[in-house]
This record gives structure tokens, sequence and C-alpha cells, in this order.
């Protein structure tokens, strides 16, 4: 056996061999970044580990399950009128939107139809409910990419919107006034007026937006060519609303799949954006903010007189049957299966969330971009935690 | 086995539909092995476990169904519990009481349209954007081993709803890339969403609200299942509760949160 004796040549050999591996865990682990799981760019708590090679992504896995509260277990032991209450906390900026689907479902498995004034309100209430929301979203868009001011302008004008749907329904977030067979209350005098004004300062709002933030030469430059996403690989994870609009395809459930709400009886388009980046998504929002404030405006103007409320048996109970209904949200496409057996609650709840669908494409979507580019991405595909996680 | 049932009363003919399911049932063949339509509403194909993966590629590539809606599980098992406000008492403490046999909780297992054999199903839903049809795929899992081959090679989307399934069902997906809990912590036992994994919360105190349905001292008790008793639908201002006093003893067995303002 041949020891090495000289002590200069093993200490040579040693720090080699030290060098080798230090070498050797920098090319195969890279460095692992924690984003979360309280981070602003979250809404909520969500954490994403991502595994980088210098600035560039490698790897990202969203780690969900910090605000589970186990909602479809939940509905199995409540009645359909309790349900309400907790899918409001869903997607909890748009809360009434969260009812609407499941309240349309019920519906549908005991044949009952709202009367054209419920369906009206609740149309109405439903697209108070996207501004207020996305409202929010083009504030919050220039704070996750360093412009502080458009947020503050964003939380001042949806306040209008909160406080319309406050007088009508009571609660600023989470509305619980949808009703099987109607809604709860009818609008209270003076209302229409008051939220056509507030619908003009939304109008005010989107240009002032447009001017911020569109406008503005360093977001095209953050956003622009940013967390691309084709329509095919959008449409196989299943994203909806303003993601894939974003990309191109024109799928909007408000049109293609009615549901008993009045958007058959007033004149809107649905707007896509050919990018598919963060741009295009953002942009297309932003469409929709004016979009749904015309289709409030023309809402208002044409409410039918009569009834809020259909003929509803005292205690609900659902006949046998299942029924799946879901509708365009702010986020995209929410809808509830319903499985009754005949009880006074539901036998199972399937709820599927837009923000779910949204987000698992995000483990697809961050590889190989950038550390900024991953709060741009975040931002655009635009989710709460709450619909995540459910 | 391919047969047709209507729910609908007035029979809406709904031909896009139908055809769709014409075309289903001739190029699927052994593969589809029952359906439901309801007309106007929406369509439900059952198809034969081994083949779930193979009859998404079809729907995919043929049918154009590119829009993958959701994945996820029925479990038709009654719930042993009996946390239902239906029954008068809670059987599972029934179930201590008396022992098995004498219980009078249902073990009957009663499943939806489309039918099946299994406790456990499959529920999926993809739609197809140029038709503007969505269809649901229901699918048996096979109780021996509760495992189906996995949608993630045709639709990309179908990863995390597969893990969802997988802890909170226990269903095992063949080729799925990386099947591991999705929401739970990674030592968490069991399947939440089955029914017979009990909500704690509710066995450790009683739903408060369950006071509020308990039935009410004898005279009106069939009043207040009859079906036809109904809100009085003159009241057009549900904001003012119809004052008469008949309806007083129903209306206080009614969830607080009911359909009608009280």
């Amino acid at each position: 056996m041949t020891a090495i004796s000289d002590r200069r040549q093993l200490a040579y050999v040693a720090a080699q061999a030290a060098d080798a591996r230090v070498n050797l865990e920098l090319e195969a682990e890279g460095m692992t970044l924690n984003i979360g799981p309280q981070h602003p760019a979250t809404h909520g708590t969500l954490r994403i580990v991502a595994r980088l090679d210098g600035e560039q992504v490698i790897e990202a896995e969203p780690i969900m399950g910090y605000m589970h509260r186990g909602y479809e277990k939940l509905t199995e032991v409540r009645t359909y009128a309790q349900v309400t209450t907790l899918v409001n906390r869903i997607d909890w900026l748009g809360s009434f939107c969260n009812e609407v689907p499941f309240i349309l479902a019920a519906e549908q498995l005991m044949g009952i139809e709202a009367p054209a004034r419920a369906q009206h309100i609740r149309t109405i209430l439903f697209e108070l409910g996207r501004i207020g929301h996305l409202t929010l979203f083009l504030g919050d868009l220039g704070v996750q990419l360093g412009a502080v001011t458009p947020v503050f302008y964003a939380f001042r004008d949806r306040e209008h919107i909160l406080n319309q749907i406050e007088s009508v329904t009571g609660g600023r977030f989470h509305p619980n006034f949808d009703r099987i067979g109607g809604v709860k209350d009818d609008l209270p005098s003076g209302w229409i007026a008051e939220t056509k004004q507030s619908i003009d300062k939304i109008r005010d709002f989107c240009d002032l937006i447009e001017g911020l933030l569109f406008g503005n030469e360093i977001f095209e430059a953050r956003t622009r060519g940013i967390g691309v996403i084709p329509a095919d690989v959008g449409l196989s994870y299943g994203l909806s609303g303003a993601n894939i609009r974003g990309s191109g395809v024109d799928w909007d459930l408000r049109r293609d799949a009615p549901t008993a709400l009045a958007y058959d009886k007033i004149d809107w388009k649905v707007w896509t954006h050919p990018d598919g980046d963060a741009y295009a998504r953002s942009w297309v929002r932003l469409q929709e903010v004016r979009e749904s404030c015309s289709m409030v405006d023309q809402l208002l103007d044409t409410i039918p007189a009569g009834p809020i409320m259909a003929k509803v048996p005292r205690i609900i109970k659902v006949p046998e049957g299942e029924a799946y209904v879901a509708t365009e949200n702010p986020l995209g496409e929410m809808g509830y299966y319903v499985v009754s057996k005949g009880g006074l609650e539901p036998f199972r709840v399937k709820i599927r969330s837009a923000s779910f669908n949204n987000m698992s494409i995000s483990p697809w979507l961050l590889k190989g971009t950038y550390v900024p580019d991953v709060i741009t991405i975040l931002a655009s595909l635009y989710f709460i935690l709450g619909d995540i996680d459910r | 086995m391919t047969d047709t049932t209507e729910v609908a009363e007035e029979t809406v003919p709904d031909e896009a539909r139908e055809a769709l399911l014409e075309v289903l049932v001739a190029e699927l063949g052994d593969q589809l092995i029952e359906h439901h339509l309801i007309p106007g509403v929406d369509l439900w194909i059952r198809v034969a476990p081994e083949s779930l993966a193979d009859v998404a590629e079809y729907l995919r590539e043929r049918q154009r169904f590119r829009f993958f809606d959701f994945i996820s599980v029925i479990d038709w098992l009654p719930s042993p519990f009996g946390r239902s406000l239906d029954s008068a008492v809670d059987s599972a403490l029934e179930i201590e009481a008396n022992g098995e046999a004498e219980s009078a909780a249902t073990t009957e297992i009663v499943r939806g349209y489309a039918g099946g054999e299994t406790r456990f199903q499959i529920l999926s839903r993809v739609y197809n954007l140029t038709t503007g049809l969505g269809v649901h795929i229901k699918s048996d899992v096979p109780d021996d081993t509760l495992t189906v081959p996995s949608w993630t090679g045709v639709y990309a989307g179908a990863n995390w709803h597969e893990r969802e399934a997988f802890e909170m069902f226990g269903i095992n997906f063949a080729g799925h890339p990386g099947l591991q809990k999705i929401y739970l912590p990674g030592d968490f036992e069991g399947h939440p969403m089955r029914k017979d994994f009990p909500l704690l919360a509710r066995l450790v105190k009683p739903w408060p609200g369950i006071v509020d349905v308990e039935p009410m001292p004898a005279k009106d008790e069939p009043t207040a299942t009859n079906p036809d008793d109904v809100a009085d639908p003159s009241s057009s201002d549900p904001s003012s509760p119809a004052p008469d006093a008949v309806s007083s003893d129903v209306a206080d067995e009614t969830p607080s949160d009911s359909g009608d303002a009280s």
C-alpha cells in the first residue's frame, strides 16, 4: 500500500476534494428561495419554494394548505341556506359572486326559477362584485411592480362600490344575500341613481389607471412578454377568466354557458388579447371593469318590476339529483357540483374554484423565469388564497 | 345498458347534446358503460375505470374537448355519523348504545346519475369550447385497489386535482408524476373527505344549530314536513314576514337563515 506520506501533498489533495465538493453542490443544488408564506405578493398565505440558479428559477413549487378550511366537508353538515354563509368566504373579494352558482345549482335541482327582478338584482350585484374585485387588482398590480400610487386610488374608488353593495345587502364583504328562489331584499330607494354615480367614478378610475400603469414605459417593460401562456397549454390546465382570455381564447361563461342571470338582456362584448403575457391579462381585466360598468348601467335602466322571491317551500328540501352550475366570476370559472339525496343538506358539494386551476399552471409557468418576474407573473395570474385552498 | 333517462317534464329538444352522445356511444363502444342526459342541462357518461385515460385522450384529441375543468371524487357511502339534521338522533351515539345491528342508520349505497357499482366514483368534467358543451365523466373506482389511470398525460391540469383526490379520498392515480399531499401536513393520517371520517368538531361539540330543528311538541309535526306548505306567494315583499299566525310554528323550525327573511 502506498500511503501519501508528504504532508504538503496531502493538504493539496484534501483542498482539491473540498473544492470539488463545493462546486458540485453549487451546481446540483442551486439556491432555494422561500417566497412566503407571508409575502405581500401572495394575497394570503401561499408559500412558493423556488430553486434558483443565480437569478433564474429552475423549479418552483407552490405549497398550499395554510388556509384550507374544508368547505366541501362543512357543506355536508349544513342546510342549503347555511351554505351561502360559508361560500362567501371562498373568494373574499367577490363574495356575492360565490353565492350565485351554488344557489343556481340548488334552484336547478328544485326546478325553481327566480323571478325576473331577482335575476336582474343578482346580475347587478354580481357585476358590482366584479368591479370591486378587479379594481383592487388594478391597484395591486402596481404595488407588485413597485408603483405604490395606484393602490391608493384603487382603495379609494372601490369604496364607492362597497358602499353600494353594503346599502343593499348590509355587508361590505360578505353579503350573504342570495336565496333559493330570489334575493333577500329589494333595492333601497335612491340606490339606482347613487350606483350610477359610483359607476362613473370607477370609469374615471379606469382612465386614471390606464394613464398611470398601462401607458407607463416601466410597466410595459416589466409585463410585456413575461409569463407567456400559449392558449393550448392554458386550456389543458383549465385556466379561466381573464387568464385564458388574455391568451386569445374567446370563452366567457356569461355568454357561452348561460345561466338564469340577465346577461342575455343587455348588450356587451367579451374582451380578449392575443399575446398571452402578463400585460395581456392585466389589459383584459381593465377592459372588463369598463365593460362591467356599462353592463351595470344598462341593467340599472332595465330593472323589471315584480316580485323578488319565487314560491319556495318554507323548509328547503332539495330533490334527489345532481347539478353542476358554473358562472364567470371575477377570477374565472366558479362552479358547484351539488349531489343531493333529498335531504335538508347537500350530500356532496364539489367546489370548482377558479384560482385552484389558475395557480396549477404556476410550476410550469415559473420555470426559467427570473426572480423579479415571479412576482409579476403571480400578480398577473391574480389569485385569492381562499379560492385556492377553499 | 344505454337508456336515456329524461328527467325534465317538458322535453326540450337538445340536438347538440344528443348528437354528441350518439357519437360517443358509437365510437367509445364498450368503454362507455352508461349515460344520462338531461336535455338543455347537462350530459353524464360513465366509463370503464381501466379506459379512463383513453377516453380522456379520445375526448381531447378527437372531440376537441380541450378545456379541462376538474377532477373529483364522490364517496357514495351514507354518512355513518348521522350528522344530518334529518335524523333526530345521532346514529353514531345510537350505535354505541344499541349495538350495530339494531341501529336505524342506513348503510345502503344509492348512486346518482349514470349509475355505478363501487363506493367511490371519479367525477370529472371537460368542455369543448367550439360547441360550448361540457360533459361529466364518471368512473367507478375498483374497491380493492382504489386505483385509476391518471389524466396527467392528457390534461396537464389534472395534476393538482388528482393530488387533492388522493389526500382527501385516498384514491391512487396510476402514472401520476408526484402523488403527494397538497393541502394537509405530511404526517396527517386518514382521508378527511371520506364519509366515514368524522367531522371531529361536530362530535366534540354538537352543532348549536341542531337545536333549532328539533321536533316541536306534538300537534304541528305533519305540517313541518309537508312539501305543499309553501311561503305565501302573494307576499311579493318578503322583507315583511307574513303575519298569519299559522306559519309561526313552521317558521320556528326553519333554520334561522332560510329563504325568506323572517
